[in-house]
C-alpha cells in the first residue's frame, strides 16, 4: 500500500516571507508522526497545507493517493473548485491549538453539525453517533454543555470528537495541548493515545516530547522551513546528529 | 473545621434615606404633571379619545407600519449583501459596495426622499431590452412609464430602504468582523462549503452583535417614516393626523394621537427584541467557570 501522505518539495511563501523551503516526507498508513521544532519553523503552516487551508506555491501533496487542491490532467494542473476542495477536507480531520469550537452550539451539536450539514446524515442517527463519540473522549456527561461551560481540556476533547465524526482517514493536530493549563494536558494526550492505538494515521505538531517518545512512530525536526532531521523518536531524542536538533532538544528536554 | 449548620448573618441592612426622598419627589412631580395635564384644555383629551381609534388614523398607522416593515426588510437583505460584498476578494464587488455606502450614507434621507419624489420628472420612462428593435409592433424588451407604475408608497419604500441599507451594511460588517477567523477555519476543515459556513457558523454568531443595533434601526425607521411627506406621500401616521388637525384647528390632541401610536409600536418592538436577543445569546449567557 502507498503511504497515506506524500509531500514532495513543498514550498510556501506569505508575501516575501518564504516559510516552507522544500518539505519532502512520507507518512505511512497507521503511522503517528510528531513534528517538532522552534516557533516559526513552518510546522503549523505545513500542517495547514495538507488540508489546503493554505495554498502551496510549488511541490505537491497527496493524501490517500489524491492530489490536494488540484486536479491533474495530461500533465497540467487545474485548481479545484471550492466544492471539490471541501470534499477533500472531509477525509482529513484537524484539531486546532485554540480548539475553535462553535460557541453557539452545545458539545453534542458541535459534534453532529458536520455529519448533518456536510454528510447529510439524518439528525437522529447523527445524535446517536455524536453521543458515542463524546463517550469515547470521556464526555458522556457533558452533551448539553456549551463550550463556555467546559474546561480547556474538555473543549479540546470535544474538538477531537467533532473531527472524528467525519470518519477521517487522517488526523492533523496543530499544537493541541499548547493552550491548556498544565494539569489538563494529560486528559487530551490520553484521548490521542487511544486514537493512535486504533490505527489512525496522525500528524501531530507538538512540544510534548514525552508524548512523542511514547506514542509516535516517527519524529521530524523542522527548522527554518526545512526538515533538519527525522527518525525513530527514541533515536532522535537520545542521539540527535545535527547541531540545530541538539541545540533545540537541549532547551526543551 | 467547618460547622455544618452555620447561622446566617443577622445584621441591620444599610439604609438609603436620600434614595427614598428623591424617589418620593419624582413621584410627586410626575403626579402633579399628570393631574395638571388631565385638566389642561389645550390637550383636549376628548378629541384625543375621539381620534385615537378613528378609522383614518388606524389606516395611517397601518401605512406607517408597512413602510417600516418593508423598508427594513429590504434594507436588511441589501445590507447583508453589501457587507458580504465588502469582504469579497472581487474588487468590483468591493468598489460597488463602497460607493453605494458612500452615496447613501453621505446625504440626508430627507433630500434623498425629495429626489425619489422627482424621479418621474428626471426620468420619464425606462426601458430594458435592445433599443429600437421591433417585431410586428412587439417591443423586444420591457418598457414602462415611471409616473404610471410607481406609486408614491413604493417610491417611499425604495427611498427609505436604500438609505437604511447603507447603515445596515456597516452594522452587518461589524458583526461579521467580530467572529473569530478560527471559526471559519474549523468549519472549512469539516468540509463545509463557504455558504454553509456563513449560514450555520459565522452569521449565527454575528447575529449577537448585529441584533441590538438593528433593533435600534427599526425603531429609528418607524420614526423616519414621518419624513415621507418629502416624496410627498401623505397617507402615513404623522401626515394623516396633521391633515385631520388642519380641518379641526386642533393640532395638539392629534399630535398626542400620533405619539401614542408611535410609542405603542416601539414598545412592541422592544419586547420582540428582548426575546430575539435571548435566542441568539446561546452559549454566552452564563458565567464561565462551571467546570467539573
Amino acid at each position: 500500500m502507498n503511504p497515506m501522505v506524500i509531500a514532495q518539495d513543498v514550498h510556501k511563501s506569505f508575501g516575501s516571507n518564504h516559510v516552507l523551503r522544500g518539505i519532502s516526507l512520507e507518512v505511512e498508513r497507521g503511522e503517528v508522526m510528531c513534528l517538532v521544532g522552534p516557533s516559526g519553523s513552518g510546522k503549523s503552516t505545513f500542517l495547514r497545507c495538507i488540508n489546503h487551508l493554505e495554498k502551496i506555491n510549488s511541490g505537491r501533496i497527496t493524501v490517500d493517493e489524491t492530489l490536494i487542491g488540484y486536479r491533474e490532467n495530461a500533465g497540467k494542473l487545474y485548481e479545484l473548485k471550492a466544492r471539490e476542495a471541501a470534499a477533500q477536507r472531509v477525509g482529513i480531520g484537524m484539531v486546532f491549538q485554540r480548539f475553535n469550537l462553535f460557541p453557539h452550539m452545545t458539545a453534542l451539536e458541535n459534534v453532529t453539525t458536520g455529519m448533518i450539514r456536510v454528510q447529510g446524515i439524518n439528525t437522529s442517527d447523527a445524535i446517536t453517533e455524536g453521543k458515542t463519540l463524546l463517550a469515547r473522549v470521556g464526555l458522556a456527561e457533558k452533551l448539553d454543555h456549551y463550550p463556555a461551560h467546559l474546561s480547556g481540556g474538555q473543549q479540546q476533547r470535544v474538538a477531537i470528537a467533532r473531527s472524528l465524526a467525519m470518519r477521517p482517514k487522517l488526523m492533523l493536530f496543530d499544537e493541541p495541548t499548547s493552550a491548556l493549563d498544565p494539569e489538563l494536558v494529560g486528559e487530551v494526550l490520553d484521548v490521542m493515545k487511544e486514537l493512535a492505538s486504533t490505527g489512525m494515521t496522525m500528524i501531530v505538531v507538538t512540544h510534548e516530547m514525552g508524548f512523542a517518545r511514547e506514542v509516535a512512530d516517527s519524529l521530524v525536526f523542522m527548522d527554518g522551513g526545512v526538515v533538519v532531521e527525522s527518525g525513530k523518536p527514541a533515536d532522535l531524542l537520545s542521539n540527535p546528529q545535527e547541531a540545530r536538533t541538539q541545540s533545540f532538544l537541549s532547551k526543551v528536554l | 473545621m467547618q460547622s455544618t449548620n452555620q447561622e446566617p448573618i443577622k445584621a441591620v441592612p444599610l439604609r438609603h434615606p436620600i434614595r427614598w426622598a428623591v424617589a418620593l419627589l419624582l413621584v410627586l412631580s410626575a403626579l402633579a404633571f399628570v393631574v395638571d395635564a388631565a385638566h389642561r384644555s389645550a390637550y383636549d383629551w376628548k378629541a384625543f379619545t375621539k381620534y385615537l381609534f378613528d378609522p383614518r388614523v388606524i389606516k395611517a398607522a397601518g401605512v406607517t407600519l408597512a413602510l417600516t416593515g418593508l423598508s427594513m426588510l429590504i434594507a436588511i437583505f441589501l445590507g447583508v449583501a453589501l457587507a458580504i460584498m465588502r469582504r469579497s476578494p472581487n474588487p468590483i464587488f468591493r468598489t460597488v459596495s463602497w460607493i453605494f455606502i458612500w452615496a447613501f450614507r453621505g446625504t440626508p434621507v430627507y433630500v434623498q426622499l425629495v429626489f425619489w419624489g422627482l424621479l418621474s420628472t428626471i426620468y420619464h420612462s425606462f426601458f430594458i431590452g435592445i433599443p429600437d428593435i421591433h417585431f410586428n409592433n412587439l417591443y423586444l424588451g420591457f418598457h414602462q412609464t415611471i409616473s404610471q407604475n410607481f406609486s408614491l408608497f413604493w417610491l417611499a419604500v425604495i427611498g427609505l430602504s436604500l438609505n437604511e441599507a447603507a447603515y445596515m451594511a456597516e452594522i452587518v460588517r461589524a458583526g461579521l468582523l467580530s467572529v473569530d477567523a478560527g471559526q471559519e477555519e474549523a468549519a472549512t476543515s469539516l468540509g463545509m462549503s463557504w455558504w454553509a459556513t456563513m449560514r450555520h457558523i459565522v452569521i449565527p454568531q454575528a447575529m449577537r452583535i448585529i441584533i441590538p443595533p438593528t433593533g435600534n434601526e427599526i425603531v429609528s425607521m418607524l420614526k423616519t417614516t414621518s419624513l415621507v411627506t418629502a416624496i410627498p406621500l401623505v397617507t402615513d401616521l404623522y401626515a394623516r393626523t396633521r391633515d385631520i388637525s388642519t380641518e379641526t384647528y386642533n393640532p395638539i390632541p392629534l399630535l398626542l394621537v400620533a405619539s401614542a401610536w408611535y410609542l405603542f409600536f416601539t414598545t412592541l418592538l422592544m419586547i420582540v427584541q428582548y426575546f430575539v436577543e435571548k435566542r441568539f445569546a446561546r452559549g454566552h449567557s452564563a458565567l464561565i467557570g462551571v467546570q467539573s
